[in-house]
């Protein structure tokens, strides 16, 4: 036996990091998306101006921050705005959002799929549904395939 | 008229069309890898293919058969696309060395000799296409942040006259570059003129952006899934095709700085809709779980993704007709005058 089997620690060596030619991604920076203002959106679910409760939580959306607690509030606030509305009400409230608000929502769906609590799973279906119809498969193609996550 | 075709294996064949017949004639073998590339060049009658053998040979026709040459590239990795410049003198070809390789012929040493051109590609190149001054090389590349990339390519020649993408042009220079559309461009093609060009991202957006001053760059998304292929027809309007299995037009309008979609080019014939046997209802109840007569086909020609689209006549400029062919193998070429007067509503500018 040669003397190289006796330590393996060479295995644990990240050969990766030593190539010169290594990707290394760029993260734009997102240090100033702060995520929609939660105070905003709550006054108006409380005041029950819905349709203006899922415009504001859509604004600002924390693409790309490395701050994983904006993204998680975040997603939660999404959550709460989307549970309020009435299941009549879901077309109507899609219908008012532009093509990019409804790319926006899908990828609020997709994240809230990620990690289903109690009941949210059916809302989100049932807002999915909707989104479908108004944005077609080239919006969860886009979901897919953005670089940039929610 | 003949059409090579490269298989997803290591062989090109060539068909000739006789009358409405297609006939292979000739059986290209010499790469060990797949093919991944394939152009013809009508001028100068050569044809150049590359493969994930990480080379590309030039085929010439000497008497009945086609002879190979090899070209050495150079590149680690696969060669991912080729394609011939307008003059036919050169060819540039993309790769996962994440580096374009354009090749030229050397008369004195009876050879093809390549230069690299490598910053800032960080990734594989999908995509190529050549403007036609012959000097300007778009590409796509998987690296979601520019698409396209407009390279200057002039080795031998003389120095060019200014373009809309700009007149100062050392070799490999960038001369534009776009962060607009994310995900990995599938297909990138210059307008007639060369002041536009447009390409096809997988995040199911189609673009274009024209050369200027300032370049003004507009895209659409598409409710559709991601298109694979895209071309000029006219300077104004592009057919783009790919997963969705028909072909579309988009329309560009340079005043608004926007694309719009033009209509969907195949729209299937109906077929009459057959009553159904009680007995057929049963099977299909038993079989597919449906009681519905619709059969899971496709109605369209393609019954695959489309994979490329090719202008057959009349350029980039007045196509007459083009030609897409498929992964489900198959090959449908378009009357463009028979798709203008058979669709109302589509006018192609």
């Amino acid at each position: 036996m040669s003397k190289n089997t006796v330590s393996d620690r060479f295995r644990k060596v990240d050969v990766d990091e030593y190539d010169e030619n290594k990707f290394v991604d760029e993260e734009d920076g997102g240090e100033n998306q702060l995520g929609p203002d939660e105070a905003e959106v709550d006054s108006l679910i409380r005041s029950g101006n819905l349709m203006g409760a899922l415009q504001a939580v859509l604004k600002n959306p924390p693409i790309n921050t490395k701050n994983q607690n904006v993204k998680e509030q975040t997603e939660g606030l999404v959550l709460k705005v989307l549970s309020s509305f009435k299941t009549s009400d879901l077309e109507k409230a899609v219908q008012s959002l532009d093509k990019t608000g409804v790319d926006l929502l899908m990828k609020y769906i997709y994240r809230g799929f990620e990690r289903p609590s109690d009941n949210s799973s059916a809302i989100l279906l049932q807002w999915h549904e909707k989104a479908l119809s108004a944005g077609g498969v080239g919006s969860i193609v886009r979901v897919l395939t953005a670089r940039k996550t929610v | 008229k003949a059409e090579p075709t490269k298989l997803y294996y290591h062989e090109v064949h060539i068909y000739k069309k006789d009358g409405n017949n297609w006939s292979k004639i000739h059986v290209l073998k010499e790469h060990n890898g797949q093919v991944t590339g394939i152009d013809w060049a009508p001028e100068s009658n050569r044809i150049v293919t590359c493969g994930t053998d990480r080379n590309a040979y030039v085929w010439t026709l000497k008497g009945d058969a086609w002879k190979p040459t090899l070209v050495i590239l150079r590149i680690n990795r696969a060669a991912r696309c080729v394609k011939w410049s307008p003059k036919e003198n050169k060819f540039a070809v993309g790769s996962g060395s994440r580096l374009i390789s354009v090749c030229y012929f050397e008369q004195d040493n009876d050879w093809w000799v390549c230069k690299h051109i490598k910053k800032p590609i960080r990734s594989t190149i999908l995509c190529l296409d050549w403007h036609p001054n012959n000097i300007l090389l778009a590409a796509g590349s998987c690296d979601f942040k520019y698409c396209p990339l407009i390279f200057i390519s002039k080795e031998v020649e003389e120095k060019p006259a200014p373009t809309a993408w700009g007149s100062k042009m050392p070799f490999g220079e960038v001369m534009f570059e776009s962060t607009g559309t994310s995900g990995w461009a599938h297909s990138v093609c210059f307008s007639d003129s060369g002041n536009r060009v447009a390409w096809a991202s997988h995040d199911s957006t189609v673009a274009v952006a024209e050369g200027g001053k300032t370049a003004v760059c507009a895209s659409l998304t598409s409710e559709t899934l991601p298109l694979l292929c895209v071309t000029f027809i006219t300077e104004n309007s592009l057919v783009a095709a790919g997963h969705d299995c028909y072909p579309v037009l988009f329309v560009y309008d340079s005043n608004k700085a926007a694309m719009s979609f033009g209509g969907k080019l195949d729209v299937p014939k109906q077929s009459a809709q057959k009553g159904m046997t009680a007995r057929e209802r049963f099977q299909n109840l038993d079989k597919k779980a449906t009681a519905d007569s619709k059969e899971a086909v496709l109605e369209s020609v393609h019954k695959n993704s489309i994979s490329q689209i090719s202008i057959l006549n009349g350029g980039k400029a007045q196509c007459a007709k083009f030609c897409t062919t498929g992964m489900d193998g198959g090959m449908a070429i378009w009357d463009v005058k028979t798709l203008e007067s058979a669709m109302k509503d589509l006018k192609i500018v």
